[in-house]
C-alpha cells in the first residue's frame, strides 16, 4: 500500500520575473520577501529575463503564479510576448500578475492580454498576496 | 497507467514531468501511483549531490558543471533544494537565477523545491524527485541541497557521487578533520579560487585528507574552480566521471546502491512517522498529562516520550 498523506495545504508557488532591459530589481526583490512572509514558495529568476526564458521556467517550475515587475515602460511591447509564449507553451492555466511603473490608461489593455491584475505604486502588499491566495489556481490538477 | 504510458506521456508533452514532480512533492496520491510504476525504470543515472555551506558558489558551480555536461552531449536535470521558513513556510528559492541561461534547451531540466519543515522527510522527498527524474531519462542528475556546514550528509544517501564545495577562509584544519561533511565528500572542490587565501584552504583540506585512514582505498581528489569564468570546471567534470567508472569498477555502486534504499526505506518511515506526530494535537489529554508529568518532575522527558509513542501505536 502506499502511504499517503496528502499535504494538506501546499504552500502556492510562484515566479517573479524581470522581464526586459531593467536592472531595477529592489521592487521585485522586497515583493519575493513579502510573498515569502506570507508562507508562499517564491522563485526569483534575476534580471534581464526574455519571455521565452520566464516561460521556460514557469514550466519546469510548475508554478501557479507568475508576477511581472517592470519599471522600463516597456510593458506594452513584452506583455503581449509574453502571453504569446505562455499560450504557445500550454501555460494558459498559470495565474499572470504584474506591478511596476505602469499608467493606469495601460491597464484595460493589459487585462486583455489575460494578466489578472495590474498593480502599480503604492499597492500594499497585502493586496497583492490576499489577491494571490483568492485567484491561484489549485497545483498540477492534472498532468 | 503502465511505466510505458507514463514514459509516453513524459516524453509527448513537456508540462509532464514538472506536473508529475509537483505531485510528487505534495504527496499526492496521482503522483506516488505513478512513481510506483515508474520505479522499475531507475538506476540508470548517476546521481551528483552538492553540498557545502551557504555563499560558496555551489549554484554556480552547478551553472558552470551543466555546460560541461551539455558540451559531452548528455542530458542533465538539476534538483536545487532550499529552505522553507520554520515560521511560516514559505521560502525563497533562489538557485534557478544562475541556471537561466539554458532555457532554450529540453535536454536540461532545472527544478527548485523547499525543505518545507521536513528533516528525516526532505531526504525521502528529495530521493522520490531523483527517481522520477531518472526514470524520465536523464543520465545526470544533480542535487544541491541546503548548504549547511558540518552537518547535511543526508546527500551521501542519495548520491552516487557527494561533492563538497568550500570556498577560501572558512576555517582552519581543525575544521576539516571534524566529523561531518567533509567525511562523505567523494569529490572536495574549493571554489572562488581565484580569491585570496584559496591555496592555503587546498594545502590545509589535502593535509587534513592525508590523515584520513590508511585503509581508504581511494584519494579523494580536492579540485580548484572558479565557476563564474568556467576555470577548472572540465578537470570537476573529468573527476566525477572517474568516480562514477571507479564505483563501478570496484563493485562499489551496488554496494552503495544497498545502502541508498535502506536508508531511503528508513528516512520513508520517519517520514511517515513525522506525518502521524503532527496529527497528534498540541493540546490533546495525553500531550497536555505528560508534558505536566515532565513540569512536576514526575516523570523524565524520556519516560514522557515513550508513554506518548505507546498511545501512538495502541490509540
Amino acid at each position: 500500500m502506499l502511504s499517503a498523506d496528502p499535504h494538506p495545504r501546499p504552500p502556492i508557488r510562484v515566479l517573479i520575473a524581470k522581464p526586459g532591459l531593467d536592472g531595477h530589481d529592489r521592487g521585485a526583490k522586497v515583493l519575493v520577501r513579502a510573498l515569502r512572509d506570507a508562507g508562499f514558495e517564491v522563485i526569483y529568476t534575476g534580471l534581464f529575463q526574455t519571455p521565452e526564458m520566464i516561460a521556460s521556467a514557469a514550466m519546469q517550475e510548475d508554478v501557479q503564479v507568475i508576477g511581472l515587475s517592470i519599471l522600463s515602460g516597456a510593458h506594452m511591447s513584452l506583455f503581449p510576448r509574453i502571453m504569446n509564449e505562455l499560450r504557445a507553451q500550454g501555460l494558459d492555466g498559470v495565474l499572470v500578475v504584474a506591478g511596476g511603473t505602469i499608467p493606469k490608461s495601460d491597464i484595460p489593455a493589459i487585462k486583455d492580454l489575460g494578466i489578472a491584475e495590474v498593480f502599480g505604486p503604492g499597492a500594499q502588499f497585502s493586496a497583492i498576496i490576499d489577491f494571490i491566495r483568492s485567484h491561484a489556481p489549485a497545483p498540477s490538477p492534472s498532468w | 497507467m503502465t511505466a510505458q504510458d507514463i514514459l509516453e506521456r513524459l516524453r509527448g508533452d513537456r508540462r509532464a514531468l514538472p506536473r508529475l514532480a509537483t505531485l510528487v512533492e505534495n504527496n499526492d496520491l496521482r503522483g506516488l501511483e505513478a512513481l510506483d510504476a515508474l520505479y522499475g525504470a531507475t538506476g540508470q543515472a548517476h546521481v551528483v549531490g552538492i553540498t557545502g555551506p551557504p555563499g560558496v558558489g555551489k549554484s554556480s558551480l552547478i551553472a558552470s558543471l551543466v555546460e560541461r555536461i551539455r558540451a559531452s552531449e548528455r542530458r542533465v536535470a538539476v534538483l536545487a533544494v532550499d529552505p522553507s521558513s520554520p515560521l511560516t513556510g514559505g521560502a525563497v528559492l533562489g538557485d534557478r537565477i544562475r541556471m537561466m541561461g539554458r532555457h532554450a534547451d529540453p535536454d536540461v531540466f532545472v527544478r527548485s523545491m523547499a525543505s518545507r519543515g521536513r528533516q528525516g522527510g526532505l531526504a525521502w522527498t528529495t530521493a522520490s524527485l531523483v527517481h522520477l527524474l531518472d526514470a524520465a531519462g536523464f543520465p545526470f542528475i544533480l542535487v544541491e541541497t541546503v548548504g549547511t556546514g558540518q552537518d547535511g550528509t543526508d546527500i551521501a544517501s542519495l548520491a552516487d557521487t557527494v561533492m563538497v564545495v568550500q570556498a577560501p577562509g572558512l576555517g582552519d584544519g581543525v575544521q576539516a578533520i571534524k566529523a561531518g561533511l567533509l567525511e562523505v565528500g567523494d569529490v572536495v572542490v574549493v571554489n572562488k579560487s581565484d580569491q585570496p587565501g584559496a591555496g592555503d584552504t587546498i594545502r590545509l583540506l589535502r593535509s587534513a585528507f592525508a590523515l584520513a585512514h590508511p585503509t581508504t582505498a581511494r584519494v579523494v581528489p580536492i579540485l580548484a574552480t572558479t565557476a563564474v569564468d568556467g576555470a577548472g570546471v572540465a578537470e570537476l567534470l573529468a573527476a566525477i566521471d572517474d568516480h562514477a567508472a571507479w564505483l563501478d569498477s570496484e563493485g562499489e555502486r551496488t554496494h552503495r546502491r544497498e545502502q541508498r534504499a535502506r536508508t531511503e526505506v528508513l528516512a520513508g518511515i520517519r517520514a511517515a512517522l513525522d506525518a502521524k506526530l503532527q496529527g497528534l494535537p498540541h493540546d490533546s489529554g495525553a500531550l497536555r498529562a505528560a508534558v505536566a508529568r515532565v513540569v512536576n518532575k514526575e516523570q523524565s522527558p524520556r519516560r514522557a516520550v515513550a508513554s506518548i509513542l505507546a498511545a501512538l501505536e495502541d490509540p
